[in-house]
């Protein structure tokens, strides 16, 4: 679930802008790092870091967009694929010099942790937590985007961006927004996610394959998407795992790969 | 440098780098080392540019057959006794050739993302299994114990590097001609057309999935090749040359040098490697960093690599000798 | 005899949206036909149906005879579909020369060979600068297309078109955004192709339209209105209605 709530900011900004984001791991790897040191540093509690985690990712991210991104944005893909693994390369450099090669630890708090009885059986509970946050989020975000005008311009302008322009809808602000918005949930995810994947300065790139899968699979610029796919890969990690640790991943990307060579634009994805 | 207007016959220029081979050879025989570690990997950029710089496919998992080329050739040699070179090389070229065509053959039937994606998800797969299968592999610590037979039965490994280096020098002297010769010829041609636009490609009847598919196993094998020169020179395989950061920064030498135009691949992977072998030892925390920002540099400033900027210094110098001749 | 390209009840439907219903559709070898129609009306749609870019929805394509509505875009144009885009899709980086022997290699089947170079390809290079001095270009074959006014692009784009040698020709819009001095070239080149090739060309250009074609089929919202030679169109009376129409709207 972690997952999804990371991906579905890379599926609404590919899908939207076109802009193949690889760093988007290091959106999510900052709003991990943000929170754990906002609380071991500053001592705040975890709502406030996880909101903290949101909003100064989304600041970061609209530097970045309005200074180094929105000049790629008719780069080709190439480009726009280096400048991200540029980033990227960058950015764990820079992680490893200001935290080390340690990984940032982050103490849930109490009313977090511990099991939690439903239906006759125990289950953790942050990750029933993170299951009924990351629902209310994917709720939020289908309203958002199916009923309100924001939402009614993010999909006119995903359609056809020149049309969109031509109707009066600022897009540059438009993908400025939802550029911060993903990202910002990028952070968020990240932050949340910090005590299931491990932030530390390998983030990016460790988890880059999957963030992609979960995005392809789910399809580009797609709500549901993103989320079925995550939920999918979830399970199927999980499954796996328990069931034939030898294989590790491989269902995972067994999996994708059949998936992509049935549909390959995804299971929710705007067939080109 | 393709197509049907080009002049195919040999620039003067194009026997530089292989005369500063040879110079470096005799004049730093103490980097020689270094030297072929740039050879091997100006083999391997080669590869990549073909399907990149020509093919227009972008990928990041060409690792994958750098790897299991220098992995076939190490448990060859380590767990199976085979230690003659070219058996060594022969057999990472076919296993590298076979994993393109099995892996071709699904990815190109994808675009862009979805391409890119799974090249990652290939290598990623490939990593966990030399890691898993560490009786083979060696897994985490690598595999050691790489034996080489003298080639040819006359020259030895040496500890000074010098058979190393002039053997890689002549495995890559061998492929470049092969890979200049395809870029030059229509297939080369062709190859640009559909880099340049492949829905026309498609419109004039030529059968770009099985063209692609082609180019991808030529490449492949290539890389597979470069990955056993890898292991042979150091007689060790570990698991870092199936990383990520392998295939990254390939990526990196080949933008440094310029994508598309054979010589790119040349002038990338030396001026890295040896900046790399200098910088990252004086300041190895903040290498990857510069990595990154010169990626982003370049991306943003010079698209064109070195090769490109020299052409940008060059032009004027041109355009002044062909109106001085227009005007005799 | 069998037609050089016929549909069948052609129908297209983009979910709810329908952009083409029951097209029947005739073409001849060495006819001059033109499709015109106001926009929107599907024209460009069932192009690219014909040439299996766009699947149709139900229907059949045949073309000398054959089914072809199943079978994929490269292997329609070894069949002797060829067609020019109505947004020039150039190889733009490249020569004109390249352009064309690109298309000419693929059809001579040597674009395949690795050994020898392409400039080496004696009859490619020939027949693709015999084919840009019949198309008006003779000294454009260095020239990058990037670099030419956009007219002579129009006429790139029917060059490789050309270098198929195509038994059926589809031009789409030939003379779109050149500007008026230059579309009499257009015109002329048009005139000059081989008498034996089928051509259908979608136009919105009237005046080259009616000198052009020997039979129009006007096409509004995805079904034929009428068909007819050019002298029994210029007075239908609907013809002049959807037009005019239009005119009213917008």
């Amino acid at each position: 679930m972690i997952l999804y709530v990371i991906a579905v900011g890379l599926s609404v900004t590919m899908g939207l802008m076109g802009f193949i984001n690889l760093a988007h791991g290091v959106f999510a790897m900052a709003g991990g790092f943000i929170l754990s040191y906002g609380m071991q540093r500053f001592g705040i509690p975890f709502p406030l870091g996880l909101i903290l985690a949101f909003v100064l990712v989304a600041l970061a991210s609209i530097v970045l967009e309005r200074l180094l991104y929105s000049r790629l944005y008719a780069a080709g893909e190439l480009a726009q694929v280096l400048f991200t693994i540029g980033l990227i390369f960058a950015s764990i450099a820079i992680a490893r010099l200001v935290y080390g090669t340690g990984t940032a630890p982050v103490f849930l708090p109490d009313y977090l942790t511990g099991q939690v009885h439903i239906l006759g059986r125990d289950f953790p509970a942050y990750r029933v937590f993170l299951i009924l946050f990351s629902s209310i989020l994917i709720v939020s975000l289908w309203l958002g985007v199916e009923r309100t005008r924001w939402g009614a311009m993010v999909r006119a302008a995903v359609d056809h961006r020149a049309m969109a322009q031509s109707v009066g809808i600022n897009t540059k602000l438009l993908f400025l927004l939802t550029f911060a918005l993903g990202s910002g949930l990028a952070g968020l995810g990240g932050a949340l996610g910090a005590d299931i994947l491990p932030v530390h300065w390998g983030y990016p790139l460790e988890h880059l394959v999957y963030f992609l899968i979960v995005v392809s699979i789910g399809g580009l610029g797609s709500l549901r998407g993103p989320f079925i796919a995550a939920l999918l890969i979830g399970i199927a990690d999980t499954a796996c795992k328990y069931w034939i640790p030898e294989l590790g991943a491989f269902l995972v990307y067994a999996a994708t790969i059949g998936i992509l060579l049935w549909r390959p634009q995804g299971l929710f994805g705007i067939r080109v | 440098m393709s197509g049907y207007t080009v002049d195919p016959r040999i620039r003067w220029t194009e026997y530089l780098p292989w005369l500063i081979a040879l110079a470096g050879f005799f004049l730093l025989p103490e980097y020689l080392a270094l030297g072929a570690r740039i050879l091997i990997f100006i083999l391997f950029a080669l590869s990549l540019d073909l399907i990149l710089g020509y093919g227009g496919i972008i990928t990041l998992g060409h690792s994958a057959f750098f790897g299991l080329g220098a992995y076939t050739a190490g448990i060859l040699s380590a767990k199976l006794g085979v230690t003659d070179n070219f058996v060594q090389m022969a057999a990472a070229a076919a296993a590298a050739a076979l994993l393109g065509a099995l892996t071709g053959a699904v990815i190109l039937r994808t675009k862009a993302l979805t391409l890119l994606m799974l090249t990652l998800a290939i290598t990623a797969i490939l990593l966990e299994v030399a890691n898993k299968m560490s009786s083979l592999t060696g897994g985490a610590d690598g595999l050691s114990g790489v034996v080489v037979d003298p080639i040819l039965g006359l020259f030895r490994f040496d500890i000074f590097g010098k058979t190393a280096f002039l053997y890689c020098l002549v495995v890559l002297f061998l492929s470049w001609f092969v890979v200049r010769r395809i870029i030059y010829s229509p297939y080369g041609a062709m190859l640009t057309g559909i880099r340049e636009n492949t829905a026309r490609m498609h419109a004039i009847g030529a059968p770009v999935y099985w063209r692609l598919l082609v180019i991808y196993t030529i490449s492949a094998m290539l890389a597979g090749i470069a990955g056993a020169l890898l292991t042979q020179v150091n007689q060790f395989v570990g698991l870092n040359v199936l990383g990520f950061e392998v295939s990254g920064e390939l990526l990196v030498m080949l933008i440094l040098g310029g994508v598309g135009r054979l010589y790119g691949a040349f002038v990338g992977p030396a001026v890295y490697l040896v900046a790399q072998d200098y910088l990252a030892k004086q300041f190895p925390e903040y290498w990857y960093f510069g990595i990154g920002a010169l990626l982003i540099v370049v991306v943003l400033f010079a698209p064109g690599g070195i090769l490109g900027l020299m052409d940008k210094w060059l032009r004027p110098f041109k355009q002044k000798r062909s109106a001085k001749a227009s005007a005799r | 005899m069998a037609a050089a390209l016929q549909t069948e009840t052609l129908c297209k439907s983009f979910g709810a949206l329908t952009v083409a219903q029951n097209i029947d559709f005739r073409l001849e070898a060495g006819d001059r036909h033109a499709l015109i129609g106001p926009n929107g009306a599907g024209k460009t749609t069932f192009v690219n149906m014909l040439t299996g870019v766009v699947r149709p929805s139900s229907g059949r394509i045949l073309l000398g005879g054959e089914d072809v509505t199943h079978v994929k875009q490269e292997a329609r144009v070894k069949r002797g579909l060829g067609r020019t885009f109505q947004i020039t899709s150039l190889f733009r980086s490249l020569p004109v020369l390249d352009n064309v022997a690109l298309a000419v290699a693929e059809r001579r089947g040597t674009a395949h060979r690795v050994w020898k170079p392409a400039s080496s390809h004696a009859e490619v290079r020939d027949e693709s600068m015999e084919l840009l001095a019949t198309l008006g270009l003779p000294d454009d074959g260095l020239t990058r297309v990037a670099d030419l006014p956009y007219g002579k692009q129009r006429l790139v784009e029917i060059a490789i078109a050309l270098g198929l040698r195509p038994k059926v020709l589809l031009l789409d819009e030939p003379a779109a955004g050149v500007p008026s001095e230059e579309s009499h070239r257009i015109l002329g080149t048009l005139e000059k192709l081989p008498a034996d090739i089928a051509i259908l060309i979608i136009e919105h250009d009237m005046d080259l339209v009616f000198r052009f074609a020997r039979r129009i089929t006007v096409l509004v919202q995805g079904e034929v209105l009428v068909e007819g030679a050019p002298d029994e169109i210029a007075k239908d009376r609907r013809v002049h209605q959807v037009y005019l129409g239009e005119q009213q709207h917008g």
